[in-house]
């Protein structure tokens, strides 16, 4: 019975090696180990042994089980892996073909570069706030100490509706109409659609696109004015750009500046987007003049405020290089989809 | 305004480079354009003597000159130009080109080439032409500022040269003129002193005033040839004059010449010239009349009569209204004042005595007539500006100072000055803490009294309070803030530090700004492109979209002034802008466009405060391409308003809207508020717009969705019992809309039904035709337990009954 068994051991060890399939493992198994399988014939055949004999045995059968069994379920395991990776296999794709579209939409250049400079002022503590395209004479000139005489006032500059409504030529009423409806601590940016009587042509458009800023506060200095734009030219073409105040002239504040940025393309150096000087003006800027302070009704010597105004078309052809403004409103899907 | 550097140079020394110059300028406040120079592109031209001139022997047109040109031997030059004659031109210094010469040009009327044209030896009609003699635009001057005399032939020039020498040491042409940009606030830098006196503050140098006293002045007064009467001194402030005789007209030397072409101005004669020339030297506008033509030897300064003719010096009659002041005779008017003189009392070859006006008239008056006759002048434009009228005896002194100086003519001795009411000085205190405070700084007053001086202000400090009185001719400093400037820009705007404000404000943005950011959000994430236009439109766009006559659309906005008639009116909706969008698009070929605009619209409806019209906000979205149909719209209009917040979205079936496909439009409504209208848009409106496939677009009442728009997110807890499903599929006539079936199932089913979904349409065998096959899937479910089968059943079966009943829906098997 012993010899059997070992010679039913050894007979598996060769089989065993020969396996060529998940099928024949299987069909192994049940000639093996199975109900009509050669060790439960072995094991039967014990029940005419002694009882000692019986149970060396039977433990030996058991162990060969145990071999068998373990050696035959690696076998299997190792078909099946195979089995699943010749599956795996015929799924192959090529991964080069063409993914299938799932387009986004994009948002337009102009708003694109208006949401980017909101963010910034956003983070520093500004509102936004927005008025009408159609205003009066009152919030777009007078409240802003312009004179009477003023040549942007003059038909050839500005669109009217009656004699006492035009459609703004800045977004600074949004300032008149928040000094009015508000108290300091005022910090408000204004962006908004502007006109004016410009025949469209590379550089030209009779509607375009203002971003216009207010801060009113106790010692406001023009030094914060200094801080802040610096700051958002920082943000807005990178920290190593650099920020030249030069004196100018706006009716609506004294002392007024202009704002230059070093060259966000040659860095300074000269080239063709700063026309060789190395300094692109950006903005116009200033302390508000008391005069408009004073139209909402602002302590002008308790209070004091700076207000600042750029194009957002400008920004846009020199950030991105874009030579004709009339490409912003045309709407050419090709264009529009170079931005997001 | 152009400003030569050397004449600036004649009030002030300026001991920089061009370059540092300019720097230093800009930072103090006088910011500049370009700097112009006229010595680019010249090369080998000299001063030429001419010798002799000579008839071509082969061209009648042509003379042969022979010129010293500093050489061994004459060269010999053949020219075409007029004023070259043999017996006039002997003698005369002319600019010649040498062979191998470089000058900028334009040559021989051709267009100008970039870095200037070589000039090389060679033949004219068989005799031998060893190069060119210039006129003034081939060496590089701007037609406009060309010497009359010589506009239109070879440059004579005027005054005894060196023949040989270099043209640009000869007429000293290598320093530049810097075209400063003057702010209107600074009408006083409107002139080369007035440059002179930012230079002097900018660099700390002194400032000096030019030479105004006659040396020879004939024992006659003026005063015996002229007296002056102010009728309107509300319009004329200050009338002073003098008077000139022995006068010889004749070219002004060239370094006067030289300094009003370098300022932009074209040299005439001296007399001329030096008008201009005091004009551009202290911003003052001078007029010299014609003195035997002031009948009754009097000047009245007064308005005229309503439709007075009178001929002005450009030879045009103009037909004058009531208050426009001219300057008149005891007979007649001499001039418009300060707007232009008149052909009657021009100076002519043959004038002897003049009569020289430096009259300070009232900037609105000079305005309002140089605007009705449409004449805009240098002289009405500086006036315009605000002139100060304590310049006016300076200049008339400087400019007989200067007619002598030429030897242009004899003065009389005085003049005849009106000046009714002196313009004083305005003194002002300020404060030197207001001012630190305004900048953020700590400067010492003494600083600032310093730098008041230095812009020849009277400056004088007490504790914090600096009295200080500014020169009539800065007619911009009224308060105090203009002060603050001036230290600013004085201490440079590049010392001020660098801080940021203590910031108590928290950043804030209105309910609309943010629901229209979410709803460009959200189509941008549905794959549509965000589009910009115009926010006026041509009135005929509206037609072009077929919007009824009677349409609330047609309150339009219109413009008085508009630039055409394509933007003459205030958009009412934004279709037709997205339409022409889409038509652009589809004829550069671009194969499916999908884009939407959201911005403002118009409305002349008497509702907007202040007289401005009603502006509302409007999204229109519009789409072609062949993925496209009325439910892609549909599905995203409806994701849309699900993110905005606007429920019970329901579309009505709309044939009556001319704009789009009538049987395929549909109204949209949120409970009672009307929120839209989207369809295809009718073919022959897209016809209209040369597009040849189907469009389908939606134009939607924004600011409707944001008064209905519920904001306010609510939590609903997940649902803990398990839902029942009943699918069923009816026959219904083509006619009945699945959202009337959808209506009447949800009427029926009572509260325990938890959604509708129709999940298909079929149409064809076995379904009858025009009949369709709609298939629902209703979903069950209580809060409260489990359902039982049987109470499902029940409900379902009521919807049936009802379904049938309405529509004669017959249940068809699954």
């Amino acid at each position: 019975m012993k010899e059997k068994l070992k010679q039913m051991m050894l007979d598996a060890e060769t089989k065993m090696l020969a396996l060529g399939s998940l099928q024949e493992a299987e069909e192994m198994r049940v000639k093996l180990l199975g109900k009509k399988g050669e060790l439960t014939e072995i094991l039967r055949s014990m029940k005419d042994l002694a009882p000692e004999e019986r149970k060396i045995l039977g433990q030996a059968a058991n162990e060969a089980r145990n071999t068998i069994e373990t050696a035959l379920n690696e076998k299997m395991e190792f078909f099946r892996s195979k089995q699943k990776e010749m599956e795996l296999a015929k799924e192959t794709i090529d991964v080069t073909e063409p993914g299938v579209p799932s387009e986004l939409g994009h948002k337009h250049l102009l708003n694109s570069v208006i949401d980017e400079i909101t963010e910034i002022f956003r983070s520093m503590g500004f509102s936004v706030a927005e008025g009408p395209e159609v205003e009066t004479v009152f919030n777009n000139f007078d409240a802003l100490n312009a004179d009477e005489n003023h040549p942007a006032r003059d038909m050839t500059d500005t669109f009217y509706i009656t004699e006492d409504v035009l459609l703004r030529t800045q977004t600074s009423p949004v300032q008149v109409r928040t000094l009015k409806s508000s108290k300091p601590p005022i910090k408000v940016i204004s962006p908004g659609r502007v006109f004016r009587c410009d025949t469209p042509d590379a550089t030209h458009s009779p509607m375009f696109h203002q971003i216009e800023g207010l801060v009113v506060d106790e010692d406001i200095t023009m030094a914060d004015l200094k801080g802040v734009l610096d700051s958002v030219a920082k943000q807005m073409f990178g920290p190593e750009t650099r920020t030249k105040f030069r004196p100018h002239h706006f009716p609506f504040t004294e002392p007024s500046a202009e704002m230059d940025v070093s060259c966000f393309k040659c860095g300074g150096k000269g080239c063709n987007v700063c026309k060789g000087s190395g300094w692109i003006e950006i903005l116009g800027c200033g302390m508000v003049h008391p005069a408009v302070l004073k139209v909402g009704g602002v302590d002008t010597e308790k209070y004091t405020g700076f207000a600042f105004g750029l194009g957002a078309e400008r920004i846009a052809m020199l950030k991105y290089g874009v030579d004709d403004i009339r490409l912003m409103y045309e709407n050419d899907i090709r264009f529009v989809k170079q931005f997001r | 305004m152009l400003a030569p550097i050397k004449w600036i140079e004649e009030y002030t020394d300026i001991n920089v480079g061009v370059q540092e110059f300019c720097d230093r300028m800009i930072m103090s406040g006088s910011n500049l354009e370009t700097v112009d120079y006229y010595n680019k592109d010249i090369e080998k031209v000299v001063i030429g003597k001419i010798l002799s001139v000579e008839k071509h022997p082969q061209a009648d047109k042509l003379v042969v000159c022979k010129l010293d040109v500093g050489q061994a031997e004459p060269v010999q030059i053949c020219t075409g130009a007029e004023n070259i004659r043999p017996g006039v031109s002997e003698g005369k210094f002319v600019p010649v080109a040498l062979d191998g010469a470089k000058v900028p040009g334009p040559l021989h009327g051709k267009p100008k080439v970039e870095g200037g044209e070589y000039i090389h030896a060679g033949e004219l009609r068989g005799m031998a032409s060893n190069g060119m003699m210039c006129n003034c635009s081939e060496l590089g001057f701007p037609d406009k500022i060309v010497p009359y005399r010589d506009k239109d032939g070879i440059w004579i020039l005027d005054g005894e040269y060196t023949p040989g020498t270099d043209i640009l040491e000869a007429l000293d042409l290598n320093d530049p003129a810097i075209d400063f940009e003057i702010t209107p606030n600074r009408p006083d830098c409107l002139s080369m002193i007035g440059m002179a006196r930012e230079a002097a503050a900018t660099f700390g140098t002194e400032l000096r005033y030019p030479e105004t006293e006659c040396k020879n002045v004939a024992p006659e007064k003026s005063e015996d040839y002229i007296q002056v009467e102010i009728k309107r001194p509300d319009l004329c402030k200050r009338y002073c004059c003098r008077v000139i005789k022995d006068i010889k007209v004749e070219q002004s030397p060239w370094w006067l010449q030289k300094y009003l072409m370098f300022a932009g101005m074209r040299p005439i004669n001296n007399i001329v010239d030096i008008t201009n020339f005091v004009m551009l030297e202290y911003g003052q506008p001078i007029h010299a009349f014609d003195i035997r033509t002031v009948a009754g030897g009097k000047i009245i300064v007064d308005a005229a009569k309503e439709g007075d003719k009178f001929v002005t010096l450009d030879g045009n009659e103009r037909t004058l209204q009531e208050g426009m002041l001219t300057i008149r005779d005891t007979e007649k008017a001499l001039a418009l004042a300060g707007v232009m003189g008149g052909l009657n009392s021009e100076i002519e070859a043959d004038t002897t005595t003049v009569l020289i006006e430096s009259a300070n008239f009232l900037g609105d008056s000079v305005r309002k007539t140089s605007k009705k006759l449409g004449m805009r002048t240098e002289a009405s434009s500086r006036f315009e500006k605000g002139i100060d009228p304590n310049l006016a005896k300076a200049a008339c002194d400087r400019v007989c100072y200067l007619i002598e100086l030429v030897g242009g003519g004899t003065v009389l001795t005085g003049d005849v000055d009106v000046y009714p009411v002196v313009e004083e000085a305005k003194t002002l205190d300020v404060r030197v803490s207001r001012i630190n405070k305004v900048l953020g700084i700590n400067l010492p007053g003494q600083q600032m009294v310093d730098y008041f001086k230095g812009l020849e202000m009277e400056a004088e400090l007490n504790g914090d309070i600096i009295t200080v009185t500014p020169p009539t001719i800065r007619q911009d400093l009224n308060i105090e803030e203009d002060y603050v400037e001036e230290v600013a820009r004085m201490y440079g705007y590049d010392m001020l530090p660098v801080t940021l404000p203590r910031s108590s404000n928290e950043s804030k943005i209105s309910d609309s700004l943010a629901m229209r950011n979410t709803a460009k959000a959200a189509l941008i994430g549905m794959g549509v492109n965000e589009f910009l236009t115009y926010s006026f439109v041509s009135p005929k766009a509206l037609d072009k979209v077929h919007v009824a006559a009677d349409s609330p659309r047609r309150q339009m906005v219109k413009l008085i002034n508009p630039l055409g008639e394509d933007t003459s009116v205030m958009r009412t909706m934004i279709l037709p802008n997205m339409m022409e969008v889409l038509s652009t698009n589809f004829s550069r070929k671009a194969e499916a466009v999908s884009g939407f605009e959201l911005g403002n619209t118009f409305y002349n409806t008497g509702k907007g405060e202040d007289g401005v019209p009603e502006e509302r906000f409007a999204l229109c979205v519009a789409c072609y391409g062949k993925d496209e149909t009325f439910f892609t719209l549909k599905g995203k209009i409806q994701e849309l308003m699900t993110i905005l917040g606007v429920k019970n979205l329901e579309f009505t079936a709309d044939k009556e809207d001319p704009s789009f496909h009538p049987g395929r439009c549909a109204k949209m409504y949120s409970g009672e508020t009307y929120i839209g209208t989207m369809g295809q848009v009718h073919p022959s409106v897209a016809e209209g717009y040369n597009i040849e496939t189907a469009v389908y677009a939606a134009e939607i009442d924004f600011n409707a969705c944001m008064e209905i728009a519920e904001t306010e997110i609510r939590y609903t807890p997940l649902p803990k019992y398990p839902a029942m499903v009943r699918d069923f599929s009816m026959v219904v006539k083509e006619e009945v809309a699945v959202g009337e079936l959808e209506k009447t199932i949800r009427a029926n089913a009572g509260d325990l039904l938890e959604d509708v979904k129709l999940f298909d349409v079929y149409r064809g065998a076995p379904v009858l035709p025009g009949h369709k096959s709609c298939a629902f899937s209703l979903t069950y479910r209580s809060k409260e337990r489990t359902l039982k089968e049987s109470e499902v059943n029940e409900i379902n079966q009521k919807v049936l009954v009802a379904l049938k009943d309405e529509y004669n829906a017959v249940l068809r098997e699954i």
